[in-house]
C-alpha cells in the first residue's frame, strides 16, 4: 500500500505537471482539490483517464470521484480494491 | 474619415535578449546550430504557477510577451476591445503529443490537457481568460503571413472605430518532431551554421527557431506610441520578378513614392534557394535604399516576421539602427519611413509599411 501511495504521489506530480511539488510535500490525508494540492476539474478527468489506463478501472459514476480522489490515501485504497492490472 | 492606427507597445520573446525591453540590441547573441531556441524569461514573475503547469510554451512566451506589451501601454486590461494573434503552427508541441497519445494508446485514454493546449486559438483564449477580455478574439493561421493577417484584421477595425485598443499578438513554437521533419525535407540547413554568418550562407535551408511578439495597437496616439502603421499587404503567390514592381504599387497606394522609404527590413534567412527573392531589391528601384536584416538574430519561424516588426518600431521610435542589423559599416540617419518585406520558400509574401509618428 505505501510503495502504491508513492507510485501515486509521482504520477499525479507527473501527469498533472505539477513541477514545484515534491513527492513528500504531498501528505497521504492532504486533499487534492480546493485547500491542498488546489486540483480543478480538468485535473478530475485526467485523474479518471489515469485510472483506467494504469489500473484497469473504469469509474461507472464520476460522482465517486469525489470519494475516491478526496486524497492520495482514498486512491490508493479504491485502487488496491478495484484494480485489475 | 477612416482613422489612423498607431503601435502603442510592444512585447518580444525571442532569440535574443529582447524581454525585457530596456535594452535594444545592444548585446546579441550568436550561436552556432541548425536550430535556435527563445532566451526563456523567468515566466514565474509573470504567470501563476498553478496556472502554468498547463500552459504549452507558446503560451508561457505569449503571455510574457503581451503582459510586457500591456504593461508599456500603461493601459488597463479592461480597456483592451480585442486580441488578435497569428500563428504558424498554434502550440505544435502539444499537437503532437495528444496525436502521439492517440496512436500509443490505440485511441483511448485520451485527456483534456493536450487536447486544449493544442488547439491553435488556445493562446488568444489563454491571454483572454487571463485578462478577463471578452471582446472580439481571433486567431489567424497562414504559414509566414498569419501575424500580417492579424495585423490587417486589426487594422481594419481600428479604422473604421470599431475597436480602439487591440492587443495583436505572433507566437511560434520549436518542437522536436517539427524539426526532424523539416530537416528531413531539407528546408532546415543540413549543417549548424553560424547565425553571425548565415546572411551569406550558399547552403539550403534556414536556421528554425521560435518567438512571441505582441503589440498593443490603437487609433489614438499618445507620447509614447512607436509608429503609425500605414499599410498591410499579403501575396500568396509572387513572381521574383515582380516583387520590385509590387513594391512600388504598395507604395503608390499609399501615397508615398520609393524615395520616401528610408530603410528596407528585409527577411533573408540564409536560404540559398529563396533569399534570391530580396537579392533583386539590390538592383534597380531600390539598390540605394538601406536595408536592414533580422533572421541572422531571430531564426526563421512563420511568424519571425513579428521580430522585424517589432525591429522597425523601436527604430522609429528610438531613431537608431543597430549595427547587429545592418551589413556592413554604415551609419543610417535617423529613419522616419520603414518598409518590411517578407516571405517565406517564395510563398506567403507581405509587405508592412511604417511611419514614426
Amino acid at each position: 500500500m505505501s510503495e502504491l501511495k508513492q507510485e501515486l504521489k509521482e504520477k499525479i506530480i507527473e501527469q498533472l505537471n505539477l513541477e514545484d511539488v515534491a513527492v513528500d510535500e504531498i501528505q497521504d490525508n492532504d486533499p487534492l482539490f480546493g485547500e491542498g494540492l488546489g486540483l480543478d476539474s480538468i485535473d478530475a478527468l485526467e485523474l479518471i483517464v489515469m485510472l483506467d489506463k494504469d489500473y484497469g478501472i473504469k469509474l461507472a459514476d464520476p460522482k465517486e470521484g469525489r470519494k475516491i480522489f478526496e486524497s492520495v490515501q482514498t486512491m490508493a485504497a479504491y485502487i488496491e480494491a478495484n484494480r485489475s492490472r | 474619415m477612416k482613422k489612423s492606427v498607431y503601435i502603442q507597445s510592444v512585447g518580444s520573446v525571442s532569440a535574443q535578449k529582447t524581454f525585457d525591453n530596456s535594452s535594444f540590441l545592444e548585446d546579441i547573441i550568436t550561436y552556432n546550430d541548425t536550430t535556435i531556441r527563445v532566451i526563456d524569461p523567468n515566466y514565474k514573475e509573470y504567470i501563476p504557477p498553478a496556472a502554468a503547469r498547463r500552459m504549452a510554451k507558446g503560451i508561457k512566451m505569449s503571455t510574457v510577451s503581451a503582459k510586457n506589451a500591456l504593461t508599456e501601454a500603461s493601459i488597463e486590461e479592461s480597456e483592451i476591445d480585442a486580441i488578435i494573434v497569428g500563428t504558424g503552427l498554434g502550440c505544435i508541441g502539444d499537437s503532437e503529443k495528444f496525436v502521439k497519445d492517440i496512436i500509443d494508446n490505440d485511441e483511448q485514454f485520451l485527456t483534456p490537457t493536450r487536447f486544449i493546449q493544442s488547439s491553435h486559438n488556445t493562446v488568444a483564449g489563454q491571454i483572454a481568460l487571463g485578462m478577463g477580455c471578452k471582446g472580439h478574439n481571433f486567431t489567424y493561421v497562414h504559414s509566414s503571413i498569419s501575424l500580417e493577417s492579424s495585423l490587417l484584421d486589426a487594422k481594419l477595425q481600428l479604422e473604421e472605430d470599431e475597436a480602439q485598443t487591440i492587443l495583436v499578438g505572433a507566437v511560434d513554437e520549436l518542437v522536436d518532431h517539427h524539426v526532424n521533419t523539416h530537416h528531413l525535407i531539407g528546408h532546415i540547413k543540413e549543417e549548424p551554421t553560424e547565425t553571425s554568418n548565415v546572411l551569406k550562407s550558399q547552403t539550403k535551408g534556414a536556421i528554425f527557431s521560435e518567438g512571441a511578439h505582441f503589440f498593443v495597437l490603437s487609433n489614438k496616439k499618445n507620447e509614447g506610441s512607436y509608429a503609425e502603421l500605414l499599410g498591410i499587404k499579403t501575396f500568396n503567390t509572387l513572381q521574383i520578378e515582380a516583387v520590385e514592381t509590387e513594391i512600388i504599387h504598395f507604395l503608390n497606394d499609399n501615397s508615398l513614392d520609393p524615395e520616401d522609404i528610408d530603410l528596407l527590413i528585409l527577411g533573408n534567412n540564409g536560404d540559398v534557394e529563396f533569399d534570391t527573392y530580396y537579392q533583386t531589391l539590390d538592383e534597380g528601384t531600390f539598390a540605394s535604399h538601406p536595408k536592414a536584416y533580422f533572421k541572422h538574430l531571430s531564426g526563421e519561424y512563420d511568424t519571425a516576421n513579428g521580430f522585424g516588426f517589432w525591429l522597425a518600431n523601436k527604430i522609429l521610435k528610438g531613431s537608431l539602427v543597430p549595427s547587429a542589423v545592418l551589413r556592413g559599416k554604415h551609419e543610417i540617419p535617423s529613419p522616419k519611413s520603414i518598409l518590411i518585406y517578407n516571405q517565406y520558400r517564395g510563398e506567403n509574401h507581405s509587405l508592412l509599411l511604417l511611419k514614426k509618428c
